[in-house]
């Protein structure tokens, strides 16, 4: 491998963008693709799936074998809200290698005591954002559980801004249509607000807090898994 | 902590910056059951030190001497390991599974 690809991939790497390193097994030649240079390069299609599952692996080309070195940003999920969910997602995200933040400006339910171990940040989500936790990017999960749109609203704002595969928010028709409409006045259109997932979660009738977020994780696996349309690769 | 995949990559520039020999090794295909996942690295600097793995332990030895003419001659090769394949190669993978290493110089 040359110094200067092996390089960029790490460089890539740390700047949480996916990246792809194709190498030509007969001869070992190589190049680094970047998911923004894609549509530019002969394998196209067969690089669109991997980039979407994130998984590396060897691929017939015109000029023989071909092996896949598929570099993507591992998976943040954000939760916005120390409640009950979330206590029961935290086990659960682990389990799916999901980099959790809980994120609560209301120190009553932000307490280690609650969340033990867990990355837990009690501050309102734009002073979140702004310093502790990572920007969030398009490899993050949102949800947003206070039920506060004082809480709620900022964080799902950014992420919308962020582009994140995955924001979904908990609340009732009647609560996500109030939401919908003040986002609306904050200028973001209609498809961008149709991005939400809301009432969070696939519909499996969840009760308990536990099944709850359950739902919210396979919603966001869902999402993660989910072969990209060709209208929006 | 070097425990990732893609820490062993930062690793191999380090190694490289610091002006070390280093060949890549990289599991490309794997039958049965494989100890390590397709895309899994090993490096493997010119006094033989280590990092990573590209399966449980049984082949890193043979890997290493491969890295070593590797090294020399900068010709990347695919080694091919398992248990049906005593002809070919000392190594096996006692777990029955079979695997494809890829095996590159970092210039």
């Amino acid at each position: 491998m040359r110094a200067d690809i092996l390089a960029a991939l790490n460089e890539e790497r740390a700047a949480r963008r996916a990246a792809i390193l194709v190498t030509q097994i007969p001869d070992g030649s190589q190049r680094l693709v970047r998911e923004s240079e894609i549509e530019a390069d002969p394998l196209a299609d067969t690089l669109r799936k991997h980039f979407a599952s994130g998984k590396s692996g060897l691929v017939e080309t015109g000029e023989g074998q071909a092996f896949l070195t598929v570099q993507v940003p591992p998976v943040r999920l954000v939760v916005i809200g120390a409640v009950h969910i979330s206590q029961a997602m935290a086990p659960m995200a682990a389990a799916l290698d999901l980099a959790l933040t809980v994120i609560d400006p209301r120190t009553a339910f932000a307490t280690p005591e609650r969340f033990p171990g867990i990355d837990l940040v009690a501050e309102w989500p734009d002073t979140a954002f702004a310093g502790p936790v990572p920007p969030l990017d398009r490899y993050c999960a949102l949800a947003a559980l206070t039920h506060d749109p004082k809480i709620d609203d900022p964080a799902l704002a950014a992420g919308l801004r962020a582009g994140c595969f995955y924001i979904g928010a908990l609340g009732s028709r009647k609560t996500h249509a109030a939401r919908v409409a003040r986002l609306g006045q904050t200028g973001f259109t209609e498809a961008e607000i149709g991005r939400i997932h809301a009432p969070i979660g696939l519909p499996t009738g969840a009760v308990s807090p536990a099944e709850i977020a359950l739902s919210v994780l396979s919603e966001i696996v869902a999402e993660l898994r989910r072969a990209p349309r060709p209208e929006v690769a | 902590m070097l425990n990732t995949d893609t820490d062993i990559l930062s690793a191999a520039q380090t190694w490289r910056r610091e002006g070390r020999d280093v060949a890549l090794a990289t599991v490309i295909e794997t039958w049965g059951s494989a100890p390590r996942p397709v895309g899994s690295h090993l490096i493997i600097d010119g006094d033989g030190n280590f990092l990573g793995s590209v399966s449980g332990g049984c082949v890193e030895g043979e890997v290493m001497v491969e890295a070593a003419d590797v090294i020399e001659n900068g010709q990347p090769r695919v080694l091919e390991f398992g248990v049906a394949d005593e002809t070919a190669w000392r190594a096996g993978l006692s777990c029955g599974g079979r695997i494809r290493v890829f095996v590159e110089r970092v210039d």
